[in-house]
């Protein structure tokens, strides 16, 4: 890899902040930050996705500090994502693995489309990296070829990819999965599975099938249940996270597609509004830009400071 | 999660009940409102303000009509010129005219729902239209991108291009329409990997398959969700490709869709189609003047007609229609009626199709009714299915043992046994009096005249 890990990051985000951070120049060089321009810089939060709730809050606080003082542009900048930074910080927490736990079993979750598989493909192929034996269970049985993509990884990575025919019950492929982790002594298990629209009743208590019928073998497990979210979504992530962490119990958040022109705003809302932990940002094709949440990183990213 | 903005308007207005022109502040107000139930609703920010723009010119000076609130006539002007926005009421079908074999090129971002829409677009082509389709995925970046399409294929009857590993995406699509030519297809459905629409390699590389297939239609594909991003990928996949459609998948799920008008309004292009469901056959022509009401939270009544036309059993709805004409309504035709809401969904989501229903659901929660939902219904169904055929043909012969009897059978108490026949008479009572009323007294003072006191609250009011 030749760039460094921040460098790397940073470029990912700026280059999807690279227009925010252009119209905040243009707004902020040298001006009175008065009401006009407040209302302005509100307007290039909810752009951002942030949410019309949490702009305004944000903004509210600037004009409690800053009303009417003369500002530069990188001076906004700064202070503004000082001010998200501090928003972000509690949930900037990396995923641990329990290394006592053979294995440490890991619920991927989230509706259609965000990235799961190709997630859990990022994750093996990271974790073989640093020795960590991972087992996949390809427990999206519905979709078609989901089995086939993820054993795609499976052949790219060396992990183990426990599969059945198409329309297994998901529910029973993760159980044998877990058996055949435990036989095999692996560190950690990750369980696809389908793409569900949370307002789905049925689909979402198949989830919870899923994590009742595992429990049967390992009382504590899923030990993690990532929420894999799309950095394009906008207010309708927090009905996504809302649900999801009320019917399976979300321990953490991914968030993918960092690298696009979407800016990813929504996740300062869903850290003000739930607080669950965001343990990976998506930034690349590369299994090497699945990378660990870096708040301040991700604040200066967004204004462009 | 957000209040039907209907309500929010009437509450801007509720103080302003005299008569003439609105004015300008009052306006103004108003469409704060506006703004921020469209931003809550994931429409883009420029496209907001030329929206409000709109709204305004047409609101000011408008005369107050005795008999509509002002909240109202704005709630009007603002769907009004949603569904302008939208594209005018009706659907707008493919464009086919074409030599065949048609190319049809789907693009979009990752994980937009390109390949699941391709598959569907396949069985539409070729069940309704009776086409002759193929499909050929050109998706070489993503693993077994390819074999999906092949499998939806198979499901959907219809046939897919041979996959030739190592061939580049233009490779595939000239090969594609070489097939297309050769084997007298009608028409050829190009589905495109995923790209970023900042990935200038990338999108240089469907340029170029634009360039050599010339598709009668180049269709984005975007997911309901999308948040203020919807308009920059408008932008660049329009600037690139120039975008024919749009297909906006993920309808089904609870997304108020502003993506749509954002859309719209960059690309110049209609939505033709939409996505609402896992199965082969859910896409389904665009309507804008239903789209509008969900985008502005303000319910969508042809979408609960055709959901209720769709999922309930019409024979078994009409045999229970005249047994309630006949007053011979019992516990079995309840029970029946239980699976056929329990198939529509929960009655929330039911409700939260009607409009104005903000307030009708606060009152149900204010009623303490919050609960009514599938697993209500459920122990509902488990209590009458524990009775004997006697007691849910003559539910008086239910006294205190055989109700007993009943709540161990269902795993419920009696309290709950006692509450369900309360409402089974509650209901036959109603269901007495609609007979009594007949067809013209339910027109003359509608629903409220079958509704107990008090439940109706303020806006009880008789239809006219």
């Amino acid at each position: 890899m030749a760039l460094g890990f921040l460098s790397r990051l940073k470029q990912g985000l700026s280059r999807s902040t690279a227009k925010i951070s252009e119209s905040i120049g243009a707004v902020f060089t040298r001006r009175k930050l008065d009401d006009a321009a407040l209302s302005d810089l509100e307007d290039l939060l909810v752009a951002a996705d942030l949410g019309t709730a949490v702009a305004a809050r944000i903004i509210g606080e600037f004009r409690r500090t800053r009303f009417g003082s003369e500002v530069t542009d990188d001076e906004v900048k700064q202070a503004l994502a000082g001010e998200i930074a501090k928003i972000l910080a509690p949930v900037a927490i990396p995923l641990a693995l329990d290394r006592g736990k053979k294995p440490h079993v890991v619920l991927m979750v989230g509706v259609n489309g965000t990235g799961k598989t190709t997630t859990i493909g990022k994750l093996a192929q990271q974790y073989r990296e640093q020795g960590i034996r991972a087992v996949l269970a390809a427990g999206d049985t519905f979709r078609a070829a989901a089995v086939e993509q993820l054993q795609v990884w499976g052949d790219r990575t060396g992990a183990p990819v426990i599969f059945g025919p198409p329309n297994t019950d998901s529910a029973g492929l993760a159980f044998d999965a877990l058996a055949r982790a435990q036989e095999q002594g692996a560190d950690v298990l990750l369980i696809d599975t389908a793409g569900r629209l949370h307002n789905k009743a049925a689909l979402m208590d198949e989830l919870q099938k899923i994590i009742r019928v595992i429990k049967k073998k390992d009382e504590t497990a899923p030990h993690s249940v990532l929420l894999v979210l799309d950095a394009t979504t906008g207010q309708n992530a927090l009905n996504q996270v809302d649900v999801f962490r009320e019917m399976v119990n979300v321990t953490g958040l991914v968030v993918t597609k960092l690298d696009g022109s979407a800016r990813g705003g929504i996740v300062v809302a869903l850290a003000e509004e739930f607080g669950l932990p965001v343990h990976f940002v998506g930034v690349g094709e590369q299994a090497g830009d699945l990378r660990p949440f870096d708040p301040g990183e991700f604040a200066r990213g967004l204004v462009g400071a | 999660m957000f209040d039907a903005l209907s309500n929010k308007l009437s509450g801007v207005f509720d103080g302003l009940r005299r008569r003439g022109a609105l004015n300008e502040t009052d306006v103004m107000e108003a469409l704060r409102e506006v703004r921020l139930a469209l931003l809550d609703a994931d429409v883009a920010l420029p496209v907001v303000k030329d929206f409000i723009n709109k709204v305004r010119e047409r609101a000011v000076g408008i005369e107050v009509l005795d008999s509509v609130s002002p909240g109202q006539q704005v709630v009007k002007i603002v769907n009004d010129v949603m569904i302008e926005a939208l594209g005018g009421a009706g659907a707008v079908a493919l464009n086919l005219n074409a030599v065949a074999p048609i190319p049809i090129l789907m693009v979009g971002l990752q994980g937009s729902g390109k390949t699941t829409t391709s598959g569907k677009l396949g069985l539409r082509l070729s069940q309704r239209l009776r086409k002759k389709v193929l499909l050929a995925s050109l998706d070489v970046q993503r693993p077994a991108a390819q074999l999906q399409l092949q499998q939806l294929a198979e499901r959907a009857g219809v046939a897919s291009l041979p996959i030739v590993p190592g061939e580049t995406p233009l490779q595939i699509a000239r090969r594609a329409m070489d097939t297309g030519r050769r084997e007298v297809f009608d028409i050829v459905v190009l589905d495109t990997a995923g790209r970023l629409s900042i990935n200038q390699e990338l999108m240089d590389e469907v340029r170029d398959i634009r360039a050599a297939t010339n598709p009668a239609e180049v269709l984005l594909v975007v997911d309901a969700m999308t948040g203020q991003d919807a308009v920059n990928t408008a932008k660049a996949f329009n600037d690139a490709v120039g975008v024919t459609g749009i297909v906006l998948t993920r309808m089904d799920g609870d997304a108020r869709g502003g993506a749509a008008l954002s859309m719209r309004a960059v690309t110049g292009a209609p939505i033709k189609l939409t996505g609402s469901g896992e199965k082969l056959d859910a896409l389904e022509d665009f309507h804008p003047e239903r789209v509008a009401g969900r985008i502005l939270g303000m319910g969508d009544v042809v979408g609960l007609v055709e959901k209720a036309a769709e999922t309930l059993d019409q024979e078994e709805a009409e045999k229970l229609a005249k047994r309630m004409a006949r007053g011979q309504f019992d516990l079995e035709d309840y029970a029946a009626q239980l699976r056929q809401i329990t198939k529509m969904g929960s009655i929330s989501s039911i409700i939260g199709m009607l409009p104005g229903a903000g307030k009708i659901q606060q009152q149900l929660e204010q009623a303490g009714g919050a609960n009514i939902d599938k697993t209500m219904l459920g122990r509902q169904a488990a209590i009458i299915g524990s009775m004997t055929r006697k007691e849910r043909k003559t539910p008086d012969i239910i006294k205190a043992s055989r109700k007993k009897r009943i709540a161990a059978g269902s795993g419920t108490s009696v309290q709950e046994v006692n509450k369900l026949l309360k409402q089974f008479d509650d209901m036959s009572a109603m269901m007495k009096r609609m007979n009594k009323l007949g067809q013209k007294g339910l027109m003359r003072h509608g629903l409220s005249a079958l509704m107990p006191k008090g439940m109706m609250g303020g806006g009880g009011r008789p239809f006219r």
